[in-house]
């Protein structure tokens, strides 16, 4: 690996945890969307910030752009105060003017801007490692290393001065007011430290990207833990993963770098996705069947319960009577024989000692609906175990 | 060439006739079937899709190798629906909730859209430039070919949209009724998905797949605030949305280094901020007024109450009371004594006011649940 790769990575690794930190209070606060919103409409703030300072690494710039996306933010809510529109609109509404703003200044300056479209949407991290900071003469490394690990220390500070009200306001708002922590500082906190990320890491990955970086590792986190520690390791780990296979999948395709980050976080997403232990497709799908089944059994239990005369009881009326398909119906007779419920003689049903019992008890907890009635039952049967 | 000129050249100019007919059209669709996006509290999967077409232009053009409109817009069409149904089966599956899976589509796709582009770039293939069109839109690509696709797409969904009219509105507003009266609501629900899906991919050519979510809201978010009634709101959206479209392509033809995508987008938002101001039912500024009046009237009957409750002590209810004692109340001024006098609620004689029959009987049923015609 020669230098600049390292830094690059490096780099790509940096962007990857300053996004992910924000990006998982943003998931739980199910304001995700508003990352997205903030990475667009930041464009004018940027470009205006640029005829300022003339460099897409100043902290001026920075801070200019960072202020865009607050009034972003201010300006959803207060379209949103109106009552004109419906809450997602007033953001599908705002980013994209602003965005529009920007591109079209992009355009009618573009002899003056070093700055062209491409690079908002997928920014130049190839190019990041021969922007050299310079202190006195002494070359110390890439700027915007420099510049997002600057975001990434204050990212953090912030973030362990204040995990606890952090996490109460996130979880429990109401909780947090009476704390005397109030949420609208924390909202605002929160928005802020957004801004100033989505703004440093735009050089680096583009203005859509970004919006990857931050949503795409807390969500993937989110399916794997309900734990907010976890889930912040989780996603810094998911985020620097994705910076640095995202750079050899570029390396191998010769394509964009950000490009790939996202398309190695969307692989990574897919599989969790799929695969997650508890929460992933198929282990949902997985339950819905046997829930499914489940219910099936009860049914089946309680009709028996119901009708002691034998045609009632027949196997073959079964599938009639309760309209269910002869597959369905094997199977959920074989549940039941396999725990000991049934007994089949001359293929007449009837309910053994335990089946009886065990009927007899979900009949009084579906009469009163009392969850202490089912609480022994989740041990001895493999029933509601929910 | 100025926007005059713009508007003189094109009754000659076949290449302009076709791409204003065609950004008109591509309005009117967007406005249509965004009027539902919008109140079906969809807005924003109209930017998750049109983000995530992109990568079904970019594996369209691998896979055939060409550029012809209509195999890259199927790509996109494609490539559409899988983040729509994958959206929905992230939100209905997992706790992940629909901002989250709106965001995750959008950026997922996008990225690996960027990624298959910039691969495309470094492709030999000379057939390659101008893919990146799809970003922001380009008006000015539009053949007559592109402007019947977009004619036949809105006349199909036009004739959907009539045909399920009756099942589209009751979705809508009531989806639990729906479901009640046997609707097949989840058939419905993909229809109009579906829709709103093709307004956004025949879009993508001339606005962009950046931009085109705030085709579809702009317009039908300015609509809503003209009418309660969904016929006028889809009526007037796509008016809204085919102005929007015809003066966004002027303005961008006028100048060379602009893209047609922005510039309609910020067309539409004038209108959006033009009817958040200025509609009469729910804008802001006759929202004002209508407040300001509000207080007024009621400031002043506070005063007639004041005064009511003084005038009622006396035999002759008329007898004439000094303005002075009111002095211990906060609520009047010169001027609404005299609005008093307008609506013929009191008399003023020089220092003194009296309660009129009208105003004591206006002050008396104040608070009385009775019916009033004023």
């Amino acid at each position: 690996m020669t230098s600049p790769q390292i830094e690059i990575q490096l780099i790509a690794a940096v962007v990857a945890v300053a996004c992910a930190i924000p990006g998982v209070f943003l998931v739980l606060r199910k304001m995700a969307l508003i990352s997205d919103a903030i990475s667009h409409s930041i464009l004018p703030g940027i470009v205006a910030g640029f005829f300022i300072t003339q460099d897409l690494n100043s902290p001026l710039l920075i801070l200019l752009a960072a202020l865009t996306g607050v009034i972003t933010v201010v300006l959803v809510e207060a379209i949103q105060k109106t009552g004109l529109v419906k809450e997602d609109t007033a953001i599908g509404l705002v980013f994209p003017a602003l965005f529009s703003i920007g591109v079209i200044l992009i355009a009618k300056n573009a002899n003056d801007i070093h700055l062209d479209i491409d690079a908002v949407l997928l920014g130049e991290l190839a190019f990041a490692p021969f922007d050299r900071l310079l202190i006195s003469g002494m070359d110390v490394g890439p700027k915007s290393l420099w510049l997002m690990g600057g975001v990434l220390i204050i990212t953090v500070v912030l973030l362990l001065l204040f995990f606890k009200e952090l996490k109460i306001s996130t979880f429990d708002v109401g909780l947090s007011s009476a704390m005397g922590i109030s949420p609208v500082v924390m909202h605002y906190g929160l928005m802020s430290v957004s801004s100033i990320t989505v703004v440093g890491a735009f050089d680096a990955v583009g203005a859509i990207l970004v919006v990857a970086l931050i949503i795409a590792p807390s969500a993937t986190a989110y399916l794997l833990t309900s734990d907010l520690r976890r889930m912040l390791w989780l996603s810094i780990g998911f985020g620097v993963f994705s910076a640095i296979g995202g750079y050899w999948l570029a390396h191998i395709l010769d394509a964009s770098i950000s490009g790939s980050m996202t398309t190695v976080l969307g692989i990574v997403f897919l599989l969790v996705y799929l695969f997650a232990p508890k929460k992933g497709l198929l282990s949902v799908l997985y339950r819905q069947k046997q829930q499914r089944t489940e219910v099936s059994l009860i049914t089946f239990l309680l009709h028996l319960n119901n009708h002691s005369e034998e045609t009632e009881r027949h196997i073959n009326h079964l599938t009639e009577h309760i309209n269910w398909q002869t597959v369905r119906a094997k199977t959920v007779l074989e549940l039941a024989l396999k725990n000991n419920m049934i007994t089949i003689a001359n293929d007449i049903v009837s309910l053994t000692e335990k089946g009886t019992d065990f009927t007899n008890r979900a009949l009084e907890y579906i009469i009163t609906n009392k969850d202490d009635r089912i609480e022994h039952m989740k041990d001895d049967f493999f029933l509601f175990r929910g | 060439m100025t926007i005059s000129e713009y508007f003189d050249l094109l009754w000659n100019d076949y290449t302009l006739r076709t791409i204003t007919l065609g950004t008109a059209v591509l309005g009117a669709t967007c406005g249509m079937l965004g009027s539902f996006a919008v109140l079906r509290k969809q807005s924003l999967l109209g930017d998750a899709i049109s983000h995530a077409a992109l990568p079904g232009i970019a594996l369209a053009f691998l896979i055939t190798g060409a550029k012809d409109t209509n195999v890259l817009l199927l790509g996109a069409l494609v490539s559409g629906l899988i983040g729509t149904f994958w959206i929905r089966g992230i939100t209905s599956k997992t706790h992940l909730k629909s901002d989250t899976a709106l965001g995750l589509i959008l950026s997922l796709f996008f990225g690996f859209g960027m990624l298959l582009l910039t691969f495309i770039q470094k492709q030999p293939n000379a057939n390659q430039a101008g893919l990146d069109k799809y970003l922001f839109g380009q008006a000015a690509t539009l053949v007559e070919k592109d402007v019947q696709l977009m004619l036949i797409v809105t006349g199909i969904s036009l004739f959907v949209l009539l045909l399920f009219w009756k099942e589209f509105k009751i979705l809508l507003f009531d989806a639990d009724y729906a479901k009640t009266l046997g609707f097949n609501t989840k058939f419905i629900d993909i229809l109009i998905t579906f829709f709103i899906v093709l307004a956004i991919v025949i879009g993508l050519q001339t606005v962009g797949v950046v931009l085109m979510s705030a085709m579809l809201l702009a317009p039908a978010a300015a609509a809503r605030q003209w009418t309660n009634s969904l016929g006028v709101m889809i009526v007037l959206a796509a008016v809204f949305g085919a102005f929007s479209g015809v003066f966004g392509t002027a303005i961008s033809a006028t100048e060379d280094s602009l893209s047609t995508g922005p510039v309609i987008v910020l067309v539409a938002a004038v209108f959006v901020l033009f009817s958040f101001i200025f509609s009469p039912g729910r804008g802001l500024l006759f929202r004002e007024i209508r407040f300001r009046n509000n207080r007024r009237d009621l400031q002043l009957k506070k005063t007639l109450q004041f005064m009511y409750g003084i005038a009622k002590d006396h035999e002759d209810i008329s007898h004439p009371h000094a303005i002075r004692i009111l002095n211990n109340f906060q609520g009047f001024t010169k001027k609404s004594l005299q609005r008093l006098e307008e609506k013929d609620w009191i008399q003023l004689f020089g220092q003194q006011w009296a309660l009129t029959q009208t105003g004591f009987e206006e002050a008396k049923n104040l608070f009385s649940q009775k019916p009033n015609d004023d």
